[in-house]
């Protein structure tokens, strides 16, 4: 299942934006636009999403391109960490106190 | 977006309290003037020089500005709204510079000036026409701008060589803005070729005023203050032919016509800039002396 | 009396995707594109999504209309850039629309076929400078007021486009403010003409708003949802409130004699709004409704080769690609 919005039926399609905010941060979705081709595309992306400094690199793929999870499997896709609290730090109290832990 | 502190989950209705203005560090607007806007002040001659350069951007620019809310598409509306918006600003450094040797400002030069003083080449006030129109003068106008910001950087005159490097960064996005158009209009459909093809044809006798030597810029380029216009013609050519070769388009012949040797630096225009003018100065020239 | 509308909804049973959207809704969460949600709520925000981007759209019209004559330079930047940024506003609410199942395209021929509404104060004209001042300072003013709460709207794509547009929104009001100020600052001329410009977009702006509360029938459903948080009448008495001050520095007169704070109330009194000319200008019959429409078809048509040429380009450089790569293999 792609994200939201491809519709198939126009004739530029919709592409998904990712920006980059500043070295050492990750690409984070910031939009959508339409656009003919990938060259335009990210040429679109730098015009519309960093007019105002707001990124150093940019990510442009094809809205149709993304597998999204099931939202109706939600339960089955996101259910299983719940209760496994030991895979998070503060599950370990015992240590408190103890430095460098 | 940095330095933006917006608050989306606030309780109270405070309409400004939930956005606060970007903190963001101001650059300097006028490149070369400093964040004061000061900065050096011209020679006489390179004032005359820096008129030439600023008003091709300021026509450029002016037409450019008349795309938004008409381009073919919203992201083609935001495009071209960018590259207007750096042209404006090359526009405004330059013409800055240029009013700092009459003790004038970038607004009287850009609104005060009757057709004769205007010093743009007749490219920069032909028309957008359609789409293809605009693409090729952009093509044309850019490839132009890439040579000649990317050798003037290297002025000895700091003001234009700091003008001169923060423009080439962006007449280069600009050139490449007009290849990619120029590739797809020439290689799309039937009619998108034709235009194109008729563009290119329309546009290409304004190259060769834009390589003409003159008696001020050899002062000048001896002083190396500024770049004599045919040493840039042979970058140009390359950069261009390439485009052509890849857009498989012919450049039309007779390329050395009518306009060869033009007129714009001398104050002789073609019948579009007066309109033009007219336009842009109407409202100024309904009010001297007030500001805005 | 119960109505039997009333009782049909005691008496069904809700589905667990309504059970779930309605706790989502009370929790105050966010809704996603992939989510179950009722047909009515999804009507409701294509509706009202596209009709915000229809008038970021259409209300680069009045301005642009300035760009060419902006009387100095560093003001022709200024409106060239908040112009654009209209585009752009345009485009993401387009997006956040199209998440719901319609695209952009069947959007934009509900507008220029007539079909769709977009903000009516866009079909007043902008005759003057002042104009370019009056709408920054009091419709960009009025949508700010209209468009902060709903960062915190339910739906979580409009929620997050309007997070960015509010953003690039706080420089809009501002230029306009400063435009009013220099010219009531200036000549006698100046000052005239920024004083019409105010006299002439005041009252438009606070029909911007919307009807008075007891004579707005979506309201109700909207605020419910979670996609409107203040009424109509709340957003426009925070709104005169604000400009009450403002006008006193820049020196304007707002154009109400009866306009005066209730210390009782704690609210403004004001004139009554007179709300024919506001349904007139809703009913097309605005100073320029054709115009706006007319030039939006325009300038969709005049594009209609370009958009089929760059088409056709991607299509034949996949075609050739794919030849390419069945040579290789």
């Amino acid at each position: 299942m792609s994200t939201p919005g491809e519709m198939g039926t126009e004739a530029w399609p919709l592409w998904e934006v990712f920006v980059r905010a500043n070295r050492g941060l990750s690409h984070v979705h910031v939009g959508s636009l339409h656009a003919p081709d990938p060259d335009m595309a990210v040429r679109n992306a730098r015009d519309v999403y960093t007019r105002r400094n707001e990124g150093v690199s940019i990510w442009v793929v094809p809205a149709d391109a993304i597998t999204t999870s099931d939202p109706d499997a939600k339960g089955a896709f996101f259910e299983s960490p719940a209760g496994k609290n030991y895979r998070h730090a503060r599950y370990y109290v015992k240590s408190e106190g103890v430095k460098h832990l | 977006m940095s330095g933006t502190d917006f608050d989306t989950h606030g309780g109270d209705l405070d309409v400004h309290g939930q956005v606060s203005v970007d903190e963001v560090e101001l650059a300097e607007e006028l490149a070369g003037a400093g964040i004061t806007g000061t900065g050096a002040t011209a020679s006489a001659d390179a004032a005359e020089y820096a008129l030439r350069l600023g008003d091709d951007a300021l026509m450029l620019a002016q037409q450019l500005g008349m795309w938004i809310a008409r381009a073919p598409e919203l992201e083609e509306d935001v495009a071209l709204g960018n590259i207007g918006l750096d042209l404006i600003g090359h526009a405004r450094s330059l013409l800055h510079y240029a009013g700092t040797a009459s003790g004038r400002s970038e607004d009287d030069l850009a609104y005060w000036r009757d057709e004769p003083e205007w010093r743009n080449a007749w490219l920069f006030e032909q028309p957008n026409g359609d789409f293809a129109h605009t693409i090729a003068r952009q093509l044309v106008a850019a490839s132009y701008l890439v040579e000649l910001y990317a050798a003037l950087a290297e002025s000895t005159d700091p003001t234009l060589a700091a003008i001169a490097a923060k423009a080439v960064k962006e007449v280069d996005y600009h050139r490449d803005h007009a290849t990619q158009w120029t590739l797809r209009l020439a290689g799309g459909t039937e009619e998108s070729r034709r235009r194109m093809v008729v563009a290119i044809a329309d546009t290409w006798p304004y190259i060769d005023e834009l390589f003409v030597d003159d008696e001020l810029v050899e002062r000048l380029a001896a002083d190396r203050v500024a770049v004599l216009p045919s040493t840039l013609r042979p970058g140009f050519d390359a950069v261009l032919d390439a485009v052509m070769a890849e857009a498989e388009l012919e450049p039309p012949t007779g390329r050395t016509a009518f306009v060869a040797s033009g007129g714009g630096r001398r104050g002789s225009h073609t019948e579009h800039l007066g309109p033009l003018l007219a336009e842009m100065q109407v409202l100024a020239r309904q009010h001297p002396g007030a500001s805005w | 009396m119960t109505s039997p509308a009333d009782l049909s909804v005691v008496e069904r049973e809700l589905s667990p995707e309504e059970e779930q959207f309605n706790d989502l809704i009370a929790k105050d969460s966010r809704i996603e594109p992939r989510d179950w949600m009722p047909d009515a709520y999804r009507k409701t925000l294509i509706r009202q999504i596209s009709q915000h981007a229809h008038s970021e759209i259409i209300g680069m019209q009045p301005e642009s209309n300035w760009i060419t004559r902006a009387p100095s330079l560093k003001r022709k930047a200024i409106l060239m850039a908040k112009v654009q940024d209209e585009a752009g506003h345009g485009l993401y609410l387009y997006s956040a629309a199209q998440t719901l199942g319609i695209s952009r395209e069947e959007m934009m021929q509900q507008l220029i076929e007539g079909r769709a509404r977009y903000s009516s104060i866009f079909n007043y004209t902008t005759p003057t400078w002042a104009d370019m001042g009056a709408i920054g300072w009091l419709v960009d003013g009025a949508a700010i007021c209209n468009q902060v709460p709903l960062c915190r709207a339910s739906y979580g794509p409009y929620g997050r486009a309007m997070v960015r547009i509010c953003k690039e929104e706080s420089f809009h009001q501002r230029q306009g403010f400063e435009i009013l100020l220099e010219l009531m600052q200036g000549t006698p001329a100046q000052r005239e003409m920024a004083q019409d410009a105010v006299n002439r977009w005041y009252w438009p702006s606070l029909m911007m708003f919307g009807p008075p509360d007891d004579q707005s029938p979506n309201s109700a459903q909207s605020m419910a949802w979670n996609i409107k948080r203040f009424s109509n009448d709340e957003l426009r008495q925070r709104f005169v409130g604000m400009l009450v001050p403002q006008a006193e520095v820049l020196g304007v007169t707002l154009p109400d004699p009866n306009l005066r704070f209730n210390e009782e109330t704690g609210e403004y009194d004001m004139s009554e709004i007179d709300w024919t000319e506001f349904n007139e200008v809703l009913a097309g019959r605005g100073p320029a409704n054709a115009e706006r429409l007319r030039r939006r078809r325009e300038a969709h048509e005049d594009g209609a080769w370009v958009r089929e040429a760059a088409h056709e380009y991607a299509r034949k450089q996949a075609e050739r690609a794919l030849a390419a790569s069945g040579a290789v293999a």
